[in-house]
């Protein structure tokens, strides 16, 4: 509560200065500030609008769709196996976390379930895409405010997990391995040892980057108390993932959702933080990609056997239905609504992703900040091009 | 339909606790619910009036489903064009066009779809409602829920669908003078049909395939 109380301040003392100017005649003109589509403190080409008066934002707004690809139209002209490749490329740096919640809706209106085996599976790669996609943010949140060390040790360590993935399912960046009913493969020969010491490795570089940014002054003081988001207004905007869990909302559909996927075989806990500013949500990623690791090293022990598909016919028809299925992916929430009309391509598919909540609150988060932090919220916020426009 | 499927097998098992999520829906929604569904261990849909849209979903919200998951449309009629894989110089194959709309029924081309979730919980809720054929306009939601905003504007801009009271109805993705609404079944994808999809395989059997082949058809 106090920290609303803090915003609360915050836009009286703003409304102050703008009344005392007008009083003293000195009124400035407002200046719009573009910044993007390409610039460097934008990953990805996302272009943010804000009207200042003076270091603050008055108004501003993302424009997204500079690569908007419409898969939602493209789906309805594929089989269900082809949509596998196209939904990789939603979140590109987690992308078998994309096909999962997809793979799990078709199998839903089919009625069949993966093997054990398969599931478990599944599990390990979709947590080494969060591992991937988290440990590069960590290494990007450096150079957003100016550190520039941090994003060498990500992309060094990033490299060993997109080496184990590129092992497992023979691409680094788009696996497309996941299959209605299974996967297309087994784990190859080495893979559970070679994970084991890539896990240890990834739990040294999270020690570096707490003591290297968490720790730091400047990184404190430009993170803390900054761009707070309420839980409340977080629940209405629809933010999800460690956006949602940094304002205090105790929420892991990893957890809370029965599911086809083996999260529940192993012990981890969700992690939460009270804030809801920036370093919340930065520090409860980092804190994550440890949990992963540990999921990880357990699911490693526990593999079960047998074998890695179940039986479906060759051409997939999936009968009539719909289903709705979500998974906490890297980014948050990631769920399809999948309608299918009996048919091997799906009638129509909704991409729920998570970036487009998660960003769509930026309009409220900007408001009666100063322009430097525009970035670290951003940044915080943490989105992918392709998770937004699609 | 498919041997494999576990679900045929075993008896549908009841799902108290959806069961009582759905009745204590519906109970606050009153006559403004037109249908409803629930399937078992799997979800609920619920159809409300065109009329009420805000109002009911602002009344599921006051029971606790407080997260808004998103909000989008279903346009219902089968495509003209297929898949985009006809033959160009052949005349166009016959298609059904009849319009079917999914669970919890309907009575109109487009329907608008938004799920609402209680926070914590599994327990969700897809809400439909018919978007009426001649107007084309349904009450926004963004009062109620502000994070609508955006999902309104991406509904408006793919499915034409207007949304009155909507604070800032403008293009998200395309320029704002694109001419169209690309998610219709009736809004052609050009790609497929200036150059013929290359993806077209058939799958063919591999040489000692031949027994199983004739097994799974049996």
């Amino acid at each position: 509560m106090t920290l609303l109380g803090d915003r609360q301040q915050l836009s009286y003392i703003a409304a102050q200065a703008a009344d005392a100017r007008v009083n003293v005649e000195l009124e400035t003109e407002g200046m719009t500030l573009n910044i993007g589509p390409q610039h460097p403190a934008t990953h990805g080409t996302l272009r943010i609008i804000a009207r200042l008066d003076g270091e603050q934002v008055v108004w501003a707004e993302p424009s997204a769709g500079y690569m908007h690809r419409g898969y939602e139209k493209l789906t309805e002209v594929r089989t269900f196996p082809q949509v596998t490749a196209l939904v990789n490329r939603i979140d590109w740096l987690g992308s078998f976390a994309n096909e999962v919640p997809f793979i799990l809706a078709a199998e839903k209106i089919m009625g069949i379930e993966a093997t054990p085996r398969a599931q478990h599976i599944r599990t390990i790669l979709f947590e080494l895409s969060r591992i991937a996609n988290v440990s590069l943010f960590l290494g990007d949140l450096g150079v957003q405010l100016g550190a520039v060390t941090p994003v060498f040790f990500a992309f060094r360590d990033r490299e060993y997990v997109l080496n184990l993935i590129e092992a497992a399912t023979g691409g680094r960046f788009h696996p497309n391995f996941d299959r209605i009913g299974g996967l297309k493969d087994d784990l190859p020969a080495g893979f559970i040892d070679e994970t084991r010491s890539v896990m240890k490795k990834l739990r040294n570089f999270c020690d570096e980057i707490e003591n290297l940014l968490f720790g730091n002054e400047i990184f404190q003081s430009r993170t803390r108390g900054i761009g707070v988001i309420p839980k409340e207004v977080a629940l209405q905007y629809g933010l999800s993932g460690a956006n949602l869990r940094a304002s205090g909302v105790d929420w892991d559909l990893r957890r809370d959702q029965k599911i086809a996927m083996a999260w529940d075989k192993v012990d981890w806990k969700v992690i939460t933080h009270p804030d809801g500013d920036s370093f919340a949500r930065c520090w409860v990623r980092l804190q994550e990609v440890r949990e992963s690791t540990r999921i990880v090293d357990q699911l490693l022990d526990t593999i079960p056997g047998g074998p890695v598909m179940v039986k479906v016919p060759k051409i997939i028809k999936v009968p009539e239905g719909e289903a709705w299925v979500s998974t906490e992916n890297p980014l948050g929430e990631m769920g399809y609504y999948v309608v299918s009309k009996n048919d091997q391509g799906p009638f129509r598919v909704k991409i729920r992703s998570a970036s487009f909540n998660n960003i769509s609150i930026v309009p409220w988060v900007l408001k009666g900040v100063y322009v430097p932090d525009i970035i670290t919220i951003l940044a915080s916020l943490y989105f992918i091009l392709g998770d937004i426009d699609r | 339909m498919f041997p494999l499927s576990q679900a045929d097998t075993t008896e549908a098992p009841r799902d108290e606790r959806r069961e009582s999520e759905l009745a204590a829906i519906l109970g606050v929604l009153g006559a403004n619910a037109a249908d409803s569904l629930m399937k078992p261990n799997d979800d609920i849909w619920v159809r409300v009036t065109t009329e009420s849209w805000r109002a009911s979903v602002d009344a599921v919200r006051s029971l606790g489903y407080t997260y808004f998951c998103f909000l989008s449309a279903i346009d219902w009629m089968p495509s003209p064009f297929g898949k985009g894989e006809d033959d160009p110089t052949a005349p166009p194959p016959e298609r059904d066009s009849s319009i079917r709309q999914g669970y919890a029924g309907g009575a109109t081309r487009f329907q608008l779809l938004a799920r609402l979730v209680m926070p914590g919980s599994t327990s969700g809720v897809n809400l439909k409602c018919d978007v009426p054929d001649d107007s084309m306009t349904v009450e926004s939601i963004v009062p109620v829920f502000a994070g609508a905003n955006w999902h309104e504007r991406e509904t408006w801009e793919m499915f034409g669908i207007n949304f009155a009271g909507h604070p800032d109805l403008r293009h998200i993705y395309l320029p704002q003078d694109f001419e169209g609404f690309p998610l219709r079944k009736d809004f052609p994808l050009l790609a497929r049909i200036v150059k013929p999809w290359p993806g077209i395989v058939d799958v063919e059997p591999l040489p000692g395939d031949e027994n199983e082949e004739e097994s799974e058809q049996s």
